[in-house]
């Protein structure tokens, strides 16, 4: 079975994020950017999947920009065992996301499709659910634990009631949540033989994807901020403040 | 004009408060009409609580047995069916009952989702956080398409009951639903304690309470003033408390009147789960730490010292 891992490069979790101040965008230039944290969760299910002999072969996905392409050698060093770059220098909104990827799918004919359950930059959480929509296949998002018999996956997913488990036939969409695995570090070895391993490069254009009825982003502004309050000496102190405004 | 169709959150039979939340992100779209749609094995209960809520026009009903447990897969369709009634707009709470369901839902349609509405300008413009709320932005959303929406329910209060009851319909929505999707068990923490979402008062714990075992000065300091229990990712991480209580980020975000963070440095992450609480207590060792940056009471010292001694005071 094959899996297709999707694997999003965005701004360092780490980075403070700055509104530029004529609020066409942030401010990304000379940022750290990093492989979103999600998605190295997802790749690092797919690597054990394939090392409990259920994957035969791990393909990370890469849609964005041309100068992307360290990133995704990260996922090859990582251990995956191919990647498909699909290059594209515009930003590209969920949607179209699923659609490139379904375009992938029909190609690439995978078991799963393991992704982020949200990216940290647009904190959208959306692509895996849509991907799911247009392949008519179902989707299991927020998983903390995927466990695969056959042609069936069990996955405990975190919701906010607690823990849900349910069971999908495959092939399927999971997306992961922080309690799945804690993914490994890539080594140095590693990065070298990255280098000699299969990256497919497709121009967002040729997957002949609709990309319209999408959303305009007019303006960006800072949030609003909240001013720093008091320091109390002792608990008798905060309780006399807790009391006056009537909280307890 | 707009014509809005909220989707009910609901779980053993009782409505969620979210779904209150998202008619008032409703109202302020100054709309034509407010539905309501229930999806359940049996919709009367939930339905009959949707029908008080004020500025609700209707309330519509898909009773199907498969719709026992809220599985995206078979509630998608239904919903994109009844949407398709001349509804301008769906929304539904920016929770993991939402999350799950409604880009499923706007993929049906062929259309984008706007997830997170914290505030709303006009028909089809909203403001929505990116970058864990580091940045706001304005979206606009094409005019010919449905708009869908999750609510970001921190944003927004639950609007009230009115005077008046809705009127209760069956929709319909003649649509094959898949039996690849099958719902096995919720484990759900069994307490007593108010649900973090909605609680007015919230008491969270951090990387700092060092065991689950310490993680009880929380909770009892919690129901000595009837506050939920939350926690920081790094605590859940430790497994000093279960996922369902991270409030942050990829967590919950809450608006609680009172928030009192308990041995939590304030990662980026954490505050934006919290940036619309009405006061931030911090209690913290480390007097550098980020959290005291957003605090409109701040305390240093040794927490092991500090709850006990809070309890006892209050």
């Amino acid at each position: 079975m094959k899996i297709l891992v999707g694997y999003k490069r965005v701004v360092d979790y780490n980075v403070r994020i700055q509104v530029k101040p004529d609020g066409s965008g942030v401010v990304t230039d000379g940022v750290k950017l990093s492989a979103n944290p999600f998605d190295d969760i997802a790749l690092e299910e797919a690597l054990r999947l394939r090392e409990k002999g259920i994957a035969s072969e791990v393909v990370v996905v890469t849609i964005g920009p041309a100068n992307a392409q360290p990133h995704i050698r990260n996922g090859l060093a990582m251990g995956a065992n191919r990647a498909i770059h699909v290059v594209t220098e515009e930003a590209i909104q969920p949607l179209t996301a699923a659609r490139a990827m379904l375009k992938l799918i029909e190609k690439e004919d995978p078991g799963i499709v393991l992704l982020g359950k949200q990216a940290i930059d647009d904190d959208c959480n959306q692509t895996g659910q849509m991907l799911a929509a247009l392949w008519d296949r179902p989707q299991a998002t927020f998983a903390s634990k995927i466990e695969i018999n056959d042609k069936v996956a069990r996955v405990t997913r975190e919701v906010d009631a607690g823990l849900e488990t349910i069971e999908v036939d495959l092939p399927a969409v999971l997306t992961t949540d922080l309690r799945l695995n804690e993914p490994r570090f890539i080594k140095l070895p590693d990065i070298m033989k990255a280098k000699s391993k299969p990256l497919e490069t497709i121009q967002f254009a040729d997957l002949g994807v609709d990309s319209g009825d999408h959303l305009k982003t007019t303006k960006f502004a800072p949030p609003a901020k909240r001013s720093k309050g008091v320091m109390v000496k002792d608990v008798a102190e905060l309780v006399e403040a807790l009391r006056a405004k009537g909280l307890v | 004009m707009s014509k809005i169709l909220i989707i009910a959150e609901h779980l053993g039979g009782k409505l969620n408060s979210s779904t209150a939340r998202c008619v008032s992100a409703a109202n302020a779209v100054k709309p034509e009409s407010i539905d309501i749609l229930v999806l359940a094995a049996d919709a009367t209960a939930v339905a009959g609580e949707a029908a008080m809520i004020d500025g609700v026009a209707k309330v519509l009903t898909l009773d199907r047995a498969e719709n026992a447990h809220a599985l995206a897969a078979i509630l998608a369709p239904q919903i994109a069916a009844v949407a398709g009634n001349g509804y301008s707009h769906v929304f539904a709470p920016s929770t993991t009952f939402g999350k799950d369901v409604m880009p499923r839902v706007a993929a049906l349609l062929g259309v984008a989702q706007i997830s997170d509405i914290m505030s709303v300008e006009s028909s089809h413009t909203f403001q929505r956080p990116i970058y864990a709320g580091n940045a706001i932005i304005t979206v606009q959303a094409p005019a010919s398409s449905t708009v869908v929406a999750t609510i970001r329910t921190a944003s927004w209060p639950a609007a009230a009951n009115g005077s008046a009851t809705a009127p209760i319909e069956a929709a319909n929505a003649e649509v094959s639903l898949p039996s690849h999707t099958r719902f096995i068990d919720l484990a759900q923490g069994k307490s007593d304690r108010p649900d973090l979402q909605g609680a007015s008062k919230v008491i969270s714990g951090g990387r700092a309470l060092g065991s689950s075992e310490n993680f009880d000065i929380i909770y009892k300091l919690a129901d000595k003033i009837g506050a939920a229990v939350g926690a920081s990712r790094a605590a859940v991480d430790a497994g000093y408390v279960p996922s369902d209580l991270q409030v942050g980020q990829t967590g919950k975000i809450i608006a609680p009147e009172l928030y009192v963070a308990i041995g939590i440095s304030g990662a980026i992450q954490h505050l934006t789960g919290i940036k619309d609480a009405g006061t931030i207590v911090a209690i913290n060792k480390d007097a550098e730490a980020p959290i005291f940056e957003v605090a409109d009471f701040g305390l240093v010292g040794d927490l092991f010292k500090i709850v006990p001694e809070l309890e006892a005071a209050l």
